[in-house]
């Protein structure tokens, strides 16, 4: 539920499902955003622009010379919120090549977390992650949780470049850099995978919010012959 | 399809297709894009009376260089900038923002540079022979998204033109104000009480810098580190345009089009809709000034800013 409304300046609505992360209350904040998002296909609201979901937290940003805070706001509060759209949530395998060569922080890893490069794989690999939201660049999922004992914080200093494919984790959190970009995560491997891909008009995003991924691992010889 | 077209012989420093932005898209990560500067991009617009929402050509600091092809056109280029037209028989004139002109065939646009601003727009009659990518036509360069494949021009592109008819169109004029003061009006963001007391009265009391790390995705600034006693990471959420978000280092970013949708600092406040155009516009070693609105203010100026559009428009036949 929500727990507080409140105005992002003047052109956006902030809605606060409260702090801790979790799936149950990233569920809600999922619903909701299914529930606005068919309104505004279906043409029944005007002057949204972005419906931005995100682990416990969902802004709208609106059109202010179509409407304003308190008729959105009134919208958002009147919301018949539907649990059953959620059904369509999808299992997702992601291949990833963790090799040196791109799991380039196992040595941090490795003096942080005090357990072997195989220890550490063996916790992360093959386990369900839930995809709390997508975003920051395009198509980026931010998955969790990891085990505990694999919890590290970002890096010191950035990267001011990961390469595309990078797989990151940090906290409780796994990652994966659908394009070059600047980041602080903490890179494990690579995977060939198209993780957002702009030809498909229709669901350019793989993984979505709701979706369930599995990372397994795959040799570098697979990597560079990948095909989809 | 028209054979008309700029040819590219110097791109400038990042020069872009941009429109009105590229929306609902936020919720897997692609940000919207658009005209950092909304008001001079739709006067341009106007000023060869095209629709709107019609694709323009966005220049940072050094423009472009366009020579003319096969075709005769009606352009404007609005902002604070410095250009002439090369004609063909090698005729030098100074370009004047905010009136239209008539280019003819291997005639040469040199934007030499914008003034005491970043952006600037040039419009073409009937706009650019360009197609909408999720329902935009603007560049997004960080996921390659957009017209010309998602990158900024290079030299020896071309940029093809729709054909249009130029018996149509009348001289326009819109005499333009440009901004004369550097007050930024801000609602406080909802991390506001993050911050300590004399942090607070800083934001509000003392002067900002604009710093040479300014793009399309943000604005940072210096001049007095902002204390955060609560938390200087918050869980990842959304963002959007003007907010000014507050990293461990104290220094204030306001987010510009460009940005990417969420993040995971502190927001200390929101720069409010009618001053956006300005903030985008601020060059590096600007002095700013934040003033607190409330919402109710906010959406009173911004009236006054969409009335005032209005009247430019209105200058146009």
């Amino acid at each position: 539920m929500i727990k507080n409304i409140s105005n992002l300046g003047d052109a956006a609505v902030y809605c606060d499902f409260g702090s801790d992360v979790n799936e149950k209350i990233n569920l809600n904040v999922i619903s909701y955003f299914n529930s606005l998002s068919k309104l505004v296909k279906e043409s029944k609201i005007n002057g949204i622009n972005n419906i931005i979901p995100s682990y416990n937290k969902l802004i709208i940003s609106f059109d202010l010379s179509i409407t304003n805070y308190f008729e959105i706001r009134k919208i958002v509060l009147d919301l018949n919120v539907s649990n059953k759209i959620i059904k369509n949530h999808k299992k997702i395998k992601i291949p990833v090549c963790c090799d040196d060569e791109f799991g380039l922080d196992f040595n941090r890893l490795l003096n942080k977390t005090k357990l072997s490069k195989e220890e550490i794989l063996e916790l992360y690999l093959n386990q369900e992650y839930f995809c709390y939201m997508t975003g920051f660049i395009a198509g980026m999922p931010f998955l969790g949780d990891i085990d505990k004992d694999i919890r590290c914080d970002r890096l010191e200093t950035p990267r001011v470049k990961v390469p595309k494919g990078s797989v990151g984790i940090t906290e409780q959190f796994a990652n994966i850099y659908t394009f070059e970009s600047p980041g602080g995560w903490n890179i494990i491997g690579n995977t060939p995978q198209k993780i957002f891909d702009q030809s498909n008009l229709e669901e350019p995003a793989l993984i979505k919010p709701g979706d369930k991924v599995y990372f397994y691992q795959i040799s570098k010889k697979d990597y560079l012959n990948w095909n989809e | 399809m028209s054979n008309t077209y700029f040819e590219i012989l110097r791109a400038g420093v990042n020069t872009t297709i941009q429109d009105k932005g590229r929306n609902n898209m936020n919720h897997i990560g692609i940000t919207v894009s658009g005209a950092i500067d909304q008001r001079n991009y739709i006067l341009s617009n106007k000023l060869v009376n095209n629709n709107l929402s019609e694709a323009v050509i966005e220049f940072a600091f050094q423009g472009p260089l366009l020579k003319l092809k096969n075709g005769k056109i009606n352009f404007s280029i609005t902002g604070d900038v410095l250009f002439k037209i090369i004609k063909k028989n090698s005729s030098v004139e100074v370009g004047t923002c905010y009136k239209n002109y008539t280019l003819e065939d291997e005639d040469q646009i040199d934007i030499i540079s914008t003034k005491n601003t970043v952006y600037g727009y040039l419009s073409v009659n009937g706009g650019f022979e360009l197609e909408k990518v999720w329902n935009s036509y603007s560049t997004n360069t960080k996921a390659n998204i957009g017209s010309n494949n998602g990158k900024k021009y290079s030299t020896e592109d071309k940029i093809f033109i729709k054909n249009s008819d130029l018996i149509m169109i009348k001289e326009n004029t819109i005499s333009y104000n440009q901004f004369s003061d550097n007050i930024i009006r801000v609602i406080k963001g909802t991390n506001f009480n993050y911050f300590s007391r004399e942090s607070k009265n800083i934001f509000f009391e003392q002067e900002f810098l604009v710093t040479k790390l300014a793009d399309r995705m943000g604005v940072r600034l210096s001049g007095h580190k902002l204390e955060n006693t609560i938390s200087t990471n918050i869980k990842s959420e959304g963002l959007v345009k003007g907010v000014i978000q507050v990293p461990a280092d104290g220094n204030p970013i306001i987010m510009l089009s460009d940005h990417g949708t969420i993040g995971g600092y502190p927001k200390i406040g929101v720069v409010i809709s009618a001053d956006l155009d300005r903030v985008g516009q601020l060059t590096p070693g600007s002095a700013i000034n934040f003033k607190e609105v409330s919402l109710e203010e906010a959406q009173n100026i911004f009236k006054a800013y969409t009335d005032e559009s209005n009247k430019y428009l209105n200058e146009c036949n």
